[in-house]
């Protein structure tokens, strides 16, 4: 943890610790938002459409950033859209996570006909854009929170399994795992007691950089209306529906869009510095 | 070389067979399409009709493999909105979307590689500083949302651009950069960490020992050596391009494949999302199957090998 | 006159903020025809004063100090990068110790002996790949032609070798730096290149500069040793009077830990206890004398200079308080 740290503060690292400080902020805000003394991010106030930001030095005002084409405060819909993203992208990481390296253990550690079929099914999937996959699946299924957190895990399990997978054919013939076979130890013993702790940190890194990708992903999705649906606040939403109005209200696509960038940035640079970190050599994909 | 073009082609063919099934199990297994065909109150006598004439009374085998001879000879049956085959349908979008990949590539790979070289020559500079600051920035910013700001600067405040549409060159400027804006950022980056550290090596010490001149042993010793990694970056980045069209040509009315997609989901036209999908699968194979064909051209010890 | 004459060359690197003078001042010429064989372990300094004088030492974290490098009447130091450059590779060549790193993996290796010729002799590119030709069969590469349009990974260790060296002559230089060229090979193969040497500079009337940590090798090709440490010279003089009559512990310690042929077989071969100082933090006596036998209290508080030795032949100089062959006696 010491280690970490150092690595952190030192020069090259002050993007990661900026990135990291910036991602917990987020997450605060999403989680703690509700507490906070804002408008309800669902009301409407038609008389109170397309407000300017009232933000100036001196005082927040009514609406510090304005408010939307019915009304609605556009911090409070940030702040209650992070919640939504994060949750999301979260869980879909997670899932997508759980079920990469699931997979990638299998297939490295079995190797043959099984790591054949699956490396193929990786191959496959990435030969289609992400985002087309995704449209694709959420146009059959329909559009709703569980089918959206189900889409970016299926759409991000191939890159867990394709990095774990390098990771366990290198652990697999080292010592420990020879020995572990030696004196009998069961395969699921010996895939996650010897083997799934060393590829936990590839993994991690890879969640990062998928962590990113997935958000604006989700945002795409939510901004070709496929993904998260009304009421629930999303930022991809946001700046949809921000586009009718952008001659008349420049803040309405401004924010949301800020919000957004500025969550993956953080995420972005957490993971660069995670992956220089650990393993210099993940670079590439 | 030969045998490996033949391993890559058949890569090629059954990662595209891959695709073809994956599309044909999300839009069968899914859903019964025949409801999501029909208008909500259909009796059940039109509902039986239409599976008929679908074909969705015969087994899930046999439906799949009548779709596959479909999709090999180009039939992916009649357009729902247009009464039109679906194929059709989207190879006439595909100028513009083709028009805008291109020039988003185009935008990236010449201001990446310029970006990227400037960063690594000027190391340790403000250039460099800038440099990376901009490509993180433009790594972080998703598409749609670019498009937008340009949208409103250029199109809203300044009045100089189109906000959309397909009338001429100028209508092209906006989405283009805005495409392109995530390769410029990726190529930038992955350039400026290559040429430091091939910069390193001991090649480059041998070159400069020859009294070679600074510009020639930049292009042929350090560029030169940077490119491999590159031109793998230009396959991946390629995908996210074409996935990165969707949004873009939604959000500048541009009448590519990828708005045509977006509409087709909308009304349930599944022939043309499908047409559409796999058009783009194979170009983005297509695009990969030419990367590795280039990256053999750049690299004699990888031609070797094969 | 000498061909290069070095004066009082101090270099530095800085590295996580401390500074080391790893070079606290050289001095030494060559004369034109001579062949110096400069022997070291890795961290004397003999690597890293041969690229500071061409301006290829990495700066930072290196730096040149101070000090001044005349060759053939002008000073290498004070001189422009441009005219720098004119020297490298054409009347100054240089031969690196990785071949299988030092030529660029991605490049014909005709290109890469043509660029100097290209860049020095002004010949087109194929005026430059016929000669370059000549040069591979000059340095005992066989088919030349068709070797031209091969890459660096087809060909081995030693041929690799070969190459660097076409590549270093290819503009026929007045002085031929090689730092360690053998040191990375087989030792059949080295031999093969030593010979090599000797004879293209015989042929091409080269002056050279031979880096190495190997007394053998510069027995076999030096008309002159320079024994190095810590970046100093420790002692310096004729191969046959130096190896005959040591003067320095260093020395004395090298020549005693290489094999040769009065030992029986499966003797022990001597070695010379503990390791290189600690550049950042120097001794302040003879940086040796940690480590010898022989050190006076005066070693470890000041540093000898180099001073001709009395009773041996002229150019015979030592850096030492104590007089080595009155110990060993």
């Amino acid at each position: 943890m010491r280690e970490v740290w150092r690595a952190l503060t030192r020069r090259s690292g002050w993007l990661g610790l900026l990135g990291a400080t910036l991602l917990v902020v987020l997450v605060l805000l999403a989680i703690f938002g509700p507490w906070l003394d804002l408008p309800d991010p669902t009301r409407t106030n038609l008389r109170a459409r397309m407000v300017a930001p009232t933000l100036s030095w001196f005082s927040l005002g009514a609406h510090p950033l304005g408010t939307d084409q019915l009304g609605r405060d556009i911090l409070s819909r940030i702040i209650a859209g992070s919640r939504v993203t994060l949750m999301v992208a979260g869980a879909a990481v997670l899932l997508g996570g759980v079920l990469g390296t699931l997979l990638g253990l299998i297939s490295g550690y079995f190797g043959g006909w099984v790591d054949r079929i699956l490396m193929r099914l990786v191959d496959i999937q990435l030969a289609l854009p992400l985002m087309l996959l995704a449209l694709m699946v959420v146009a059959a299924l329909g559009p709703s929170l569980r089918n959206l957190v189900g889409v970016l895990a299926l759409v991000s399990w191939v890159r867990y399994a394709r990095i774990v997978r390098g990771q366990v054919l290198a652990v697999r013939e080292r010592e420990f795992v020879q020995s572990a076979r030696a004196i009998g130890a069961s395969h699921p013993r010996i895939i996650l007691r010897h083997i799934l702790p060393n590829v936990l940190t590839p993994a991690l890194v890879v969640a990062t950089l998928e962590l990113a990708r997935v958000i604006v992903l989700e945002a795409g999705l939510s901004f070709l209306g496929l993904g998260i649906q009304p009421p629930d606040p999303s930022w991809g939403r946001m700046l949809a529906d921000g586009r009718t109005y952008i001659s008349s209200a420049w803040w309405i696509i401004t924010f949301p869009g800020l919000a957004l960038m500025l969550t993956v940035l953080a995420v972005n640079l957490l993971g660069d510095w995670l992956r220089d970190f650990f393993d210099p050599r993940l670079a590439v994909r | 070389m030969g045998r490996f073009l033949l391993s890559r082609l058949v890569d090629g063919i059954v990662a595209i067979w891959g695709v073809v099934t994956i599309v044909f199990v999300v839009s069968r297994l899914l859903g019964d399409p025949a409801i999501l065909l029909l208008p909500v109150g259909a009796t059940e006598e039109q509902l039986q009709q239409l599976r008929a004439g679908l074909g969705l009374d015969q087994p899930i085998w046999e439906q799949y493999l009548t779709f596959l001879g479909g999709v090999v000879r180009g039939d992916f049956g009649n357009s729902f909105q247009f009464m039109r085959p679906a194929l059709s349908v989207v190879l006439e979008r595909m100028p513009a979307t083709m028009a805008l990949a291109e020039s988003a590539l185009l935008v990236g790979v010449v201001l990446g590689a310029v970006a990227g070289s400037m960063a690594a020559l000027f190391r340790g500079t403000i250039v460099e500083g800038v440099v990376m600051l901009l490509a993180l920035l433009g790594q972080a910013t998703p598409v749609f949302w670019l498009g937008l700001l340009l949208i409103l600067l250029f199109a809203v405040d300044l009045g100089l651009l189109p906000t959309g549409g397909y009338e001429g060159p100028a209508s092209l400027i906006l989405p283009a950069l805005t495409l392109g804006t995530f390769t410029t950022a990726s190529i930038a980056r992955l350039l400026r960490s290559g040429m430091l550290d091939v910069m390193k090596d001991d090649h480059v010490r041998t070159a400069r020992a020859k009294g070679l001149l600074p510009g020639t042993v930049f292009l042929w010793h350090v560029a030169r050596n940077s490119l491999i990694p590159v031109v793998t970056m230009v396959g991946i980045l390629a995908g996210e391009l074409l996935g990165g069209s969707v949004v873009t040509e939604t959000v500048f009315s541009w009448p590519g494949v990828g708005r045509l997609i977006v509409q087709a989901m909308e009304a349930k036209d599944f022939p043309v999302v499908q047409a559409g999908v796999m058009v783009i699968a194979t170009i983005f194979v297509v695009i990969n199957l030419f990367v590795d064909l280039l990256y053999g051209l750049l690299d004699p010890r990888i031609r070797a090998r094969r | 006159m000498a061909l290069l004459a070095i004066e009082d060359l101090s270099v530095g690197f800085a590295r996580e903020g401390r500074f080391a003078r790893v070079i606290p001042g050289l001095t030494y010429g060559v004369e034109a025809g001579e062949t110096l064989g400069i022997v070291g372990e890795s961290g004397s300094g003999k690597s890293v004063h041969a690229l500071a004088l061409l301006g290829l030492l990495p700066q930072p974290p290196g730096r040149i100090l101070g000090g001044r490098a005349v060759f053939d009447g002008h000073d290498l130091l004070a001189m422009s990068e441009a005219r720098l450059r004119d020297l490298r590779g054409g009347r100054i060549g240089m031969i690196f110790q990785d071949p299988m790193t030092a030529l660029n993996p991605v490049l014909t290796i005709g290109r890469q002996i043509a660029e100097p010729l290209m860049r020095h002799k002004a010949m087109s590119m194929r005026q430059a790949l016929d000669r370059a030709a000549d040069l591979l069969a000059l340095v005992g590469i066989r088919d030349g032609a068709r070797r031209l349009s091969q890459y660096p990974h087809e060909f081995s260790g030693g041929m690799r070798q070969r190459v660097m060296i076409a590549i270093a002559i290819s503009c026929e230089p007045a002085l031929l730096i090689a730092d360690e060229p053998t040191t990375a090979l087989d030792v059949t193969v080295q031999g093969q290149i030593l010979d090599l040497m000797a004879e293209l500079r015989d042929r091409l009337r080269m002056t050279m500069v031979w880096i190495t940590h190997d007394m053998g090798v510069v027995a076999g090709i030096a008309d002159t040793i320079q024994v190095m440490y810590a970046g100093r010279i420790m002692e310096r003089g004729p191969v046959d009077a130096v190896f005959a009559n040591p003067r320095s512990a260093y020395t004395y310690g090298l020549l005693q830990s290489l094999p040769h042929g009065s030992r029986p077989p499966g003797g022990r071969l001597m070695q010379i206890p503990g390791c290189p100082p600690d550049m950042f933090a120097p001794p302040p006596g003879d940086p040796f004398a940690p480590r010898n036998p022989f050190a006076t209290p005066r070693c470890h508080v000041e540093a000898p200079p180099l001073r001709p030795v009395p009773d041996s032949v002229p150019g015979h100089m030592v850096a030492a308080w104590y007089d080595l062959p009155r110990l060993l006696a």
